[in-house]
């Protein structure tokens, strides 16, 4: 289908077109030493950007409540990456925590 | 993540630990790629259409969000614009490894540009900035970027052929492994008060700004943290007195 492949090189095209030219470039760039400082804050600041809406939201509105499956998940990736500082634990414990959560809840 | 000690400084092992200290992150990747496998389909992707994707395209978030748009009727040239958008904070992770990677010839910088993801950037940054004097620390990031990359493909063609058989498949939120994974990467981070800040008002601003159009939220919210994480961090060095 002529549309689909339209739509691969496009997104294909503007993915690379972010990801690829800084480091092309990387050479001949030389950062100022302030703006490195400030690098340190970008896989947080942009990890909870992710996070946070994507447990939080529903239908387009907030869902703050026990009976969020998600929050319950979150939370308990937070507790147990925080106490336990695992991240293949973290990640299966949460997923447990919410996959029983919406089981019961449902 | 502290095995840099024991890694011998040789290109094979940065290779092979790179891979490694990526499993956790593979195994939060696996339901969102069989997911996405599994959703096409139904959007209207053909099944060449979704592996492409995954292939040449090679962005989750980005992907999930295609499907939703196709699934809806948008034109295509929204969707391209939407991917641009969503995947924009690439830009933030290029520049960070801009120091790291400036000595590499392009052969090198081309294939890690194109498997460029957060969990790839997230893995390889960390080691970056490890100390230890390593010549060999982007065979560390290749390695990373080629077992994402791999498993993508595989989770993908498992949602495009078993994901049709399992019933309600995506109805179990399993996506919400993502999630779990991202919050697992975020933790280290929480050492001090302008990284706790920066995480706050990240959250509170992608809350807010969740209306912008195109996901432009997302990079609105990464900025506000990123700025408040400086101000507050330049403000403690400040002496009071």
């Amino acid at each position: 289908m002529a549309n689909e492949i339209h739509l691969l090189i496009g997104m294909t095209l503007v993915t690379f077109l972010v990801r690829y030219p800084l480091l092309a470039m990387s050479g001949r760039i030389t950062l100022p030493p302030k703006l490195i400082q400030a690098l340190n804050y970008v896989p947080p600041a942009v990890l909870t950007a992710i996070i946070v809406p994507a447990v939080l939201v529903e239908d387009n509105s907030l869902w703050l409540s026990p009976n969020n499956p998600r929050v319950l998940g979150a939370l308990a990736a937070l507790g147990i990456g925080l106490w336990k500082k695992n991240l293949l634990l973290t990640i299966l414990s949460s997923m447990g925590v919410f996959l029983l959560w919406k089981t019961l809840s449902s | 993540m502290t095995m840099a000690s024991r890694l011998t400084r040789q290109p094979q092992h940065e290779f092979w630990a790179g891979a490694r200290q990526t499993i956790p992150l593979i195994v939060g990747a696996i339901p969102f790629g069989i997911i996405f496998g599994t959703l096409a389909q139904t959007s209207g992707l053909s099944f060449g259409g979704a592996m492409g994707m995954s292939a040449i395209v090679f962005a989750g978030s980005s992907q999930f969000i295609a499907l939703g748009l196709l699934g809806a009727g948008t034109p295509l040239g929204i969707i391209v614009l939407t991917t641009w958008i969503v995947n924009l904070r690439h830009l933030l992770y290029a520049v960070s490894l801009v120091p790291y990677v400036k000595h590499l010839s392009q052969i090198w910088k081309l294939p890690l540009g194109f498997w460029l993801t957060d969990e790839n950037f997230m893995v390889a940054i960390h080691r970056y900035r490890q100390p230890d004097p390593s010549p060999y620390k982007h065979w560390f990031q290749l390695g990373s970027a080629l077992a994402m990359y791999v498993n993508w493909q595989l989770s993908t063609l498992l949602g495009l052929t078993l994901g049709q058989n399992i019933p309600d498949a995506t109805a179990w939120g399993l996506d919400f492994a993502m999630v779990a994974t991202f919050i697992g990467m975020t933790i280290p981070y929480l050492i001090n008060r302008p990284m706790v800040a920066t995480v706050v008002i990240a959250g509170m601003t992608a809350l807010l700004a969740r209306d912008l159009p195109h996901q432009l939220g997302l990079m609105v919210a990464a900025i506000a943290g990123i700025l408040t994480g400086i101000m507050l961090e330049n403000h403690l060095e400040k002496p009071h007195g």
